[in-house]
């Protein structure tokens, strides 16, 4: 549908070159990297709106950057970061505005215009607010409209630079799962940019990784997880990628290590770990028993072993203060 | 209330005109006007002269800047997505002011303000008309010239402001160094009046803004596409570049031609969209832009209505009456809504 040869990207200077890229029909891919790495720019140069600085978008075997922009419409969409200010529009007149490559000069819709609003509107949810005008829209409905107007435009391409920016987590689990279930229901090529890793690993058929070097990685999520990509690519002095659990920790250990046990407490072992992490400590599980142990009792119950001595606690937080005494005192 | 309100506008516009004919410092009784007009002998010999050399041409000099410069200013608050904006945000009144007073002070050396006006003769508006379209196309061109390079349509808007402070300049640069009774010819010119307009002159001045209403016309979808931003507009496959050089060439014709045969009329291109956009709550500019010349015509002729003083000899400068009492219709409408409506 939509390849790349040889496309470098970039204002002056080059920010990542030699792409060699492929977005497949009815397929959601994510674009991740760390700020700054020209993702937009990326998204942009795909949509024709910058040029490359070398090689060459195709779009079903015609060079992208060389198609009338009224062509180029119908066969591509895009959504952008930026805000729509244009509170008085309704919900239905701006994704009506996606018929803009079809209608004629006066902008009037015929029935077959009406039918693929209807559709665009249906497939996104959004008929239920139609009437209602941007200003009294939330975030998220508006991004489902913007999404609406994209799809209005009966492209075969879709592309969204972080389309998740302004939501919640709910909300942005919703945003994905509809943009995926658009890209089987539609056909849809769908490439969408976001600073969500953990749901982008978890919705995305593929990732892209654009690495601060200007160099991607092109896989399936799992596969680059695994072979430490994600981790390389996402490496810097606040968080680290764990690829054990696929998401990021926020804090490198700097205390000691503990080793934990009572697995069998499944949720109240998690929420130990975590917080174990969060102070610093290096949490290992407790089939190797450390100087430092805790042993979790029942659902809210845990015992403290120190070289020191042991201790009963009935909350995390007198847990972790004890903890904190403890290895003071060590030190001292 | 969108669709509806127009046979509405069409009623009131239609109300505007009669009693823009009926009414000034004669009296003409409104049988009598519709009789005349509908080329019937009228009691008085010399209203039939009064109405067709002076009253005809003055309301459709009205209903032509009304409708010109609410179109105007319509284009250019969307093209800058900006609520102010109005139809000389480019220049294109100061270029037609600097015009206007290179020949009102600049010329000739000698001679008291009056005969240097007796000797301009008959063409003495035909001059001043052409003088000011020549400055407004000055500025035009220069504008054009940018917006055909500049990607983005702010420095657009910034450049046109410093064309404008330049125009000023120079006028007041020509001012300081004037006589005065030449000075007060020009502030008479910058009061603004519809009176001026005859019907030799009424050949260029209706082609001209016909011309500028129905390139406006042909805009209406890209302007509603750019009202998603310039970025937007593009990938719904507008050519952004080209939209813009025509819909400044159409508002700037507008304003320029406007200015030229009327001086620069203030406060309409401003506030009648704002109020268009209040009344019918939409953004669309397939009922806006038609809204906001309905509108535009009808307020230029009660605004004119009411600078004659019906009754009295004396004439009140069209901008002030504009002002003094647009402003608070104006704002009673606006201040009604919860908040301004934004674009």
């Amino acid at each position: 549908m939509l390849t790349t040869s040889s496309l470098t990207i970039g204002y002056h200077h080059p920010l990542a070159s030699e792409l060699n890229l492929e977005l497949r029909p009815a397929e959601l891919v994510c674009l991740i990297g760390p700020n700054g790495v020209g993702k937009s720019t990326l998204l942009r140069t795909l949509a024709g709106m910058e040029k490359p600085l070398a090689g060459t978008v195709w779009l079903a075997g015609q060079n992208l950057h060389h198609l009338p922009p009224r062509e180029l419409a119908k066969r591509l969409a895009i959504v952008l970061t930026g805000r729509v200010e244009s509170p008085l529009l309704t919900a239905r007149e701006l994704v009506s505005l996606g018929r803009h490559p079809y209608t004629d000069w006066l902008g009037r819709l015929t029935p077959r215009d009406e039918e693929a609003i209807q559709r665009a509107m249906q497939l996104t949810d959004t008929l239920r607010f139609s009437a209602r005008p941007l200003a009294q829209l939330s975030d998220g409905e508006r991004q489902k409209v913007m999404i609406a107007r994209a799809l209005a435009q009966e492209p075969g391409v879709l592309l969204l630079d972080e389309p998740t920016a302004f939501l919640d987590l709910p909300r942005r689990v919703e945003l994905l799962q509809l943009l995926r279930h658009l890209a089987r229901e539609t056909h849809t090529a769908v490439l969408l940019s976001t600073h969500d890793l953990d749901l982008a690993l978890r919705l995305a058929d593929r990732l892209w990784l654009l690495s601060s070097a200007g160099t991607m990685e092109v896989g399936l999520p799992e596969e680059l997880a695994l072979g430490g990509a994600v981790a390389r690519v996402f490496q810097s002095e606040g968080a680290y990628f764990d690829h054990a659990i696929g998401a990021f920790r926020v804090h490198q250990p700097v205390s000691g290590p503990v080793s934990l046990s009572g697995g069998q407490y499944g949720v109240t072992a998690a929420w130990t770990w975590r917080a174990l992490e969060r102070v610093g400590y290096q949490v290992h599980n407790g089939s190797s028993r450390h100087a430092v142990h805790i042993e979790i009792l029942a659902e809210s119950r845990w015992r403290l072993l120190t070289p020191s001595g042991q201790s009963e606690h009935a909350s995390l937080q007198s847990l972790l203060h004890q903890l904190s005494c403890a290895s003071h005192e060590n030190l001292l | 209330m969108s669709r509806q309100i127009f046979p509405f506008l069409v009623l009131l516009l239609v109300l505007a005109f009669g009693l823009s004919l009926a009414f000034g410092s004669v009296s003409i009784p409104f049988t009598q006007v519709v009789h005349i007009l509908l080329g019937g002998t009228p009691e008085k010999a010399a209203w039939a002269d009064i109405l067709f050399k002076f009253r005809l041409p003055k309301a459709l000099t009205a209903v032509l800047v009304g409708a010109a410069l609410s179109t105007s200013g319509l284009q250019m608050q969307t093209l800058f997505r900006n609520p102010l904006a109005d139809p000389y945000i480019l220049g294109v009144s100061s270029g037609a002011s600097l015009g206007v007073a290179l020949v009102i002070l600049g010329m000739g050396g000698g001679g008291t303000a009056l005969t240097f006006i007796s000797g301009l003769g008959t063409f003495g508006n035909f001059t001043l008309a052409l003088a000011a379209s020549l400055g407004a196309a000055l500025v035009l061109g220069a504008v054009l010239l940018l917006a055909r390079r500049v990607q983005n349509t702010l420095t657009l808007l910034v450049t046109g402001l410093m064309f404008g402070y330049l125009a000023s300049a120079v006028v007041s640069l020509l001012i300081y160094f004037s006589q005065p009774e030449r000075v007060q010819v020009f502030s008479l010119w910058t009061a603004g009046s519809f009176s001026g307009v005859t019907w030799p002159q009424m050949n260029v001045f209706l082609p001209a803004a016909l011309l500028g209403l129905l390139i406006a016309l042909t805009m209406v979808k890209p302007l509603n596409a750019l009202l998603l931003g310039d970025d937007y507009a593009r990938s719904l496959g507008l050519n952004v570049r080209r939209a813009r050089v025509w819909i400044i060439v159409s508002a700037s014709l507008l304003a320029g031609v406007s200015t030229a045969f009327c001086g620069p009329i203030w406060f309409i291109g401003v506030a009648v969209p704002h109020v268009a956009r209040s009344l019918l709550k939409t953004a669309d500019h397939r009922s806006l832009l038609p809204a906001s010349l309905l509108m535009g015509a009808a307020f230029a002729l009660l605004a004119d209505l009411i600078a004659q003083l019906p009754g009295s000899q004396r004439v009140l400068p069209l901008n002030v009456v504009m002002s003094l009492f647009g402003v608070p219709v104006i704002l009673s409408i606006i201040l009604r809504q919860k908040q301004l409506r934004q674009l």
